[in-house]
C-alpha cells in the first residue's frame, strides 16, 4: 500500500544522505522524495512516498526514528491529509495540436507557462493521480519532457508535525 | 556550541581531542599514526593521562577497543589516520555495529579545503562508514571538538549502543590555533531521547502472562550483557524456576553450570534448548533480536508461544517475529520492575505444570547432552575446550575468532559470569579473537584471557603478536588446528559432497617458531595425553606470558547439533548420521 511519510529532520549536512541510504541499505522503496528547509532554518521537512505492507511500513518508520537527526515523523496517509505535486510538461504544439493542448490544460486547470513556435510548457498542480491523468489525456500529443516535483503533504485540521 | 567562560583554558584542536578523552575518563586509545592525525599524536605525546596502544594494523585497534567495551560496558576509543587508516578500521566498526557495541572512532581527514579534491590519503569516511555506524559526524570548527566528542560518547553509550565515527580534518587540530576549552557535563538532543524505563502497563501484562504459563522459556541475548542486567535476569529466573537459554551473544548472562541453564539455542544450540523453544507456551525474550541464526524458518518458529519481548530498540520488536507483549526500555530497569511486580503478587507459576515441563526438558537433555566421541585416539576440540573451562574455572575471558572453534567454545566453555564471552556474533569477523583478547588483557592484567582460534582465523591478525610483546600482554592462544577452514569444510561435507573448494590450509607456518620469533612461548600438542601438561604450563607456570598452544585436533570433526535449513527451531542434525 502507498504511504506518505512526513519527516522533520535536522538541517545538517549528511542527514539526507543518511536517510536515503537507509532505504537503499534495507531494500525499502522510495517512490518520490521532496525536501527543503522549513521556516526554522535548523529544520528540514521531508515528504517521502513509499509502498509496502504494514510490517514493512512499521519497520520503515521505526528505522527512520532511529536516525539521530530525525526529530519527528508521521505517516500522513493514516489520517485525512492534503497532498500536492507539481509537474511541468513540455509538449510539441504545432497546428491543431496547439489548441488541443491548450484545451486539455484548461480542463485540468493547468497553466501554460512557456511558449515557443513549436512547443508549450504546461504547469499542473494536484494529486499524483491527477498528474497521471493529465499525461493520459495528452496521449495524442508528443511529450518532449516531464518534470515532477514529488509529493508534498500536510495533515488536515489542527494536527501538525512541528516541534 | 561550546559554552564560553572567561577563564577557560586555551587549547589547540589537537590538545582538545586528548583533553576531552581524559575528561571522559578514557585510559587507553588504540590506534596507528599517520599524516592527518600527527597533530593529535603530538598532543598525546605531551601528556600522560591518556595512554596510546600502537597496534600493527588498524583493524586490530578497533577490535581491541570493541573487546574493552564488551568486557566493561564502556565505549572503547580508536584513533586512526585518514584514507587507508580509516578504511582498515571499517571491518572493526562493522563488527561493533552488528553486535551493538559502544565505540568512538576518531578518524583523521585531509585539510578541509582539500576535501573532495582526491587529495593524498583522502577518503570519504563519513560516506563509507554511514551504513555501519550508529552515527557519524565531522568537525567543522575546532572549538566544537569538546562538544562533538561528548556527543559521540553519549550516542555510542546510550539507548541501543553502537559505534560512532568522528572525522577530524587536519586543519581542525593545528597546534598554534587555540580556543577556549570546556567539556560539557551532559548532552541533550531534541532528536534523540532514548527510552529508559519500560511501560508499567505492559510490564504488568507481561507478568500476568508469565505467571499463567505452563511451559515457559526465558530466552536472553546480548542486550542483557551490554545492559548490565545479568543479576536481575538470574534472580527472576531462579525466583520462578524458569528454564533459561542464551543466544551466542548472551552467554554468561545466566551461570552456565546452573541446572536451570539449558544451553545456547539456535543453529548450533543444544537439543534441549531448541526443543524447549519449539514447545514453549510462553517465551520471555530479553535483549535478544530473533536473529536468523536463532529462529531458523520464521514461519515454523515457536507455534504455540505467547511472546514477551523486552528490548531497548523498538525496531527490533516484531521485526522478524511478532511480539504479543512488547516492552521497549532498558532491560535492567524493566527486569527490576518485573521482579518487583512478581514478588508483590506473591504468586508463582503452577508448580505441577512447571514440574512436568522440567521433566520434559530433562528428558530432552538426555537425548544429546553435548556428547562427542571420547574414545578417539585423536584430540577432540570439544575436549580441549572442556579442559580450558576446567583449568580456568569458567571465569576466564574467552575471546573467540570465527568458525567451528567459536561454536565449540560457545557450547563447551561453562560461562559463569557475564561479559566474559567475547566474540563477533553478528558480523562473524575472522581475525577478531587475538586483538580482542589483547584489549581485554590490557585492561584486566590479572585475569585469565584466552583466545580460542583456528589456524585460519589466527592468520588474519597474526601480526599483533608483535603488539603483545610490546605491551606484555600474556594472553593464552588456543589454536584448534585442523588444517582446514573447519566450518567451510563442514558445509562442504554436508552440502557439496565433500568438494573442499579452497578450504584446505596448505603451507601452514610452524606456529611454534612463529610465536618464538615474536618473542613468545609456543607449545605444540598433537596427542590427547599432551594436553593437560601443556595447559598446566600455559596457565600456571607461564601465567604472565603469552603462550601459543598449537593444538592439532581431529580434522574430521563437525559441530553438532546443527539446525536443518528451512526447518523449525527444533529440527536438527545431531551427528553425521542422526537427525530429529
Amino acid at each position: 500500500m502507498r504511504h506518505i511519510i512526513s519527516v522533520l529532520l535536522e538541517n545538517e549536512s549528511g542527514a539526507l544522505a543518511r536517510l536515503v541510504g537507509l532505504f537503499a541499505q534495507r531494500g525499502y522503496n522510495i517512490d518520490s522524495l521532496t525536501v527543503a528547509p522549513t521556516e526554522d532554518p535548523t529544520l528540514s521537512r521531508l515528504t517521502l512516498v513509499t509502498h509496502g505492507n504494514d510490517q514493512v511500513i512499521e519497520q520503515i518508520t521505526k528505522q527512520l526514528h532511529k536516525l539521530i537527526e530525525v526529530v519527528k515523523l508521521t505517516d500522513l496517509s493514516e489520517a485525512a491529509h492534503i497532498e500536492r505535486e507539481l509537474m511541468l510538461v513540455k509538449v510539441k504544439a504545432v497546428g491543431e495540436q496547439r489548441d488541443e493542448v491548450k484545451r486539455s490544460a484548461d480542463i485540468f486547470r493547468g497553466q501554460i507557462v512557456d511558449v515557443s513556435a513549436t512547443t508549450y510548457t504546461v504547469q499542473l498542480v494536484g494529486t499524483s493521480d491527477k498528474l497521471d491523468a493529465f499525461i493520459q489525456a495528452l496521449s495524442g500529443t508528443q511529450i518532449l519532457e516531464v518534470v515532477r516535483s514529488g509529493v508534498s503533504g500536510i495533515s488536515r485540521g489542527e494536527k501538525t508535525l512541528a516541534l | 556550541m561550546t559554552s564560553q567562560s572567561k577563564h577557560a583554558e586555551m587549547l589547540s584542536g589537537a590538545a582538545m581531542v586528548i583533553r576531552a578523552l581524559a575528561d571522559e575518563g578514557v585510559e587507553y586509545v588504540y590506534g596507528y599514526p599517520g599524516g592527518a592525525v600527527l597533530h593529535i599524536y603530538d598532543a598525546l605525546f605531551q601528556q600522560n593521562k591518556v595512554k596510546h596502544v600502537l597496534v600493527r594494523h588498524e583493524q586490530a585497534a578497533t577490535h581491541m577497543a570493541d573487546a574493552y567495551a564488551r568486557a566493561t560496558g564502556k565505549a572503547g576509543v580508536v584513533l586512526v589516520t585518514s584514507g587507508p587508516g580509516a578504511t582498515n578500521a571499517v571491518t572493526g566498526i562493522a563488527t561493533a555495529y552488528m553486535d551493538s557495541i559502544p565505540m568512538v572512532v576518531l578518524t583523521g581527514q585531509v585539510m578541509s579545503h582539500l576535501i573532495g579534491e582526491d587529495a593524498f590519503q583522502e577518503t570519504d569516511m563519513l560516506g563509507i562508514s554511514r551504513p555501519i555506524v550508529k552515527h557519524n559526524m565531522s568537525v567543522r570548527r575546532p572549538e566544537d571538538i569538546p562538544y562533538l566528542i561528548k556527543k559521540a560518547f553519549y550516542i555510542a553509550q546510550s539507548g541501543r549502543p553502537g559505534p560512532v565515527v568522528l572525522d577530524i580534518p587536519k586543519d581542525m587540530t593545528i597546534p598554534s590555533n587555540k580556543f577556549p576549552y570546556h567539556y560539557p557535563d551532559e548532552i541533550k538532543l531534541r532528536s534523540y531521547q532514548p527510552k529508559l524505563k519500560g511501560h508499567s502497563g505492559q510490564i504488568k501484562k507481561a507478568v500476568s502472562a508469565l505467571l499463567a504459563a505452563k511451559k515457559p522459556v526465558l530466552y536472553s541475548g546480548g542486550g542483557v550483557i551490554m545492559g548490565g542486567a545479568a543479576a536481575e535476569l538470574t534472580e527472576l529466573a531462579q525466583y520462578l524456576n524458569l528454564p533459561v537459554t542464551n543466544t551466542l551473544m548472551g552467554l554468561g548472562a545466566y551461570p552456565g553450570e546452573d541446572k536451570q541453564f539449558i544451553g545456547m539455542l539456535g543453529m548450533h544450540g543444544s537439543y534441549e534448548a531448541n526443543q524447549a523453544m519449539h514447545h514453549a507456551d510462553l517465551i520471555l525474550a530479553v535483549g535478544a533480536r530473533f536473529d536468523d541464526r536463532v529462529t531458523n524458518n520464521t514461519k515454523k518458529f515457536c507455534p504455540d508461544a505467547t511472546i514477551i519481548h523486552i528490548d531497548i530498540d523498538p525496531a527490533s520488536i516484531s521485526k522478524t517475529i511478532n511480539a504479543h507483549i512488547p516492552i521497549v526500555g532498558l532491560v535492567q530497569p524493566v527486569l527490576e520492575e518485573m521482579l518487583a511486580t512478581v514478588k508483590q503478587k506473591k504468586k508463582k507459576l503452577d508448580s505441577s505444570a512447571l514440574e512436568q515441563w522440567w521433566q520434559q526438558i530433562n528428558d530432552w537433555r538426555a537425548v544429546h547432552g553435548g556428547r562427542y566421541d571420547t574414545t578417539s585416539a585423536l584430540l577432540k576440540p570439544q575436549h580441549v575446550i572442556e579442559q580450558v573451562s576446567k583449568i580456568t574455572k569458567g571465569e576466564a575471558f574467552v575471546c573467540s575468532d570465527v568458525g567451528q572453534h567459536q561454536m565449540f567454545a560457545a557450547q563447551y566453555y561453562k560461562f559463569n559470569k557475564p561479559n566474559r564471552w567475547i566474540n563477533s556474533g553478528g558480523l562473524g569477523t575472522m581475525g577478531f579473537g587475538l586483538p580482542a583478547a589483547m584489549g581485554v588483557k590490557l585492561n584486566f592484567p590479572q585475569a585469565d584471557v584466552v583466545c580460542v582460534t583456528g589456524e585460519g582465523s589466527i592468520q588474519m591478525n597474526i601480526q599483533e603478536l608483535s603488539t603483545c610483546k610490546q605491551y606484555g600482554l600474556g594472553v593464552k592462544i588456543i589454536n584448534l588446528n585442523n588444517g582446514y577452514l573447519g566450518m567451510v569444510k563442514q558445509w562442504q561435507d554436508m552440502n557439496y559432497e565433500s568438494r573442499y573448494a579452497s578450504s584446505y590450509m596448505d603451507s601452514l607456518p610452524d606456529f611454534i617458531k612463529l610465536a618464538e620469533a615474536y618473542g613468545h612461548v609456543g607449545i605444540r600438542v598433537t596427542k590427547p595425553e599432551e594436553l593437560q601438561p601443556a595447559l598446566q604450563r600455559a596457565f600456571v607456570e607461564l601465567k604472565d606470558q603469552l603462550v601459543f598452544l598449537d593444538i592439532h585436533i581431529d580434522p574430521k570433526e563437525h559441530v553438532y547439533p546443527m539446525q536443518i535449513p528451512g526447518g523449525a527451531v527444533n529440527e536438527m542434525f545431531l551427528s553425521k548420521t542422526e537427525r530429529t
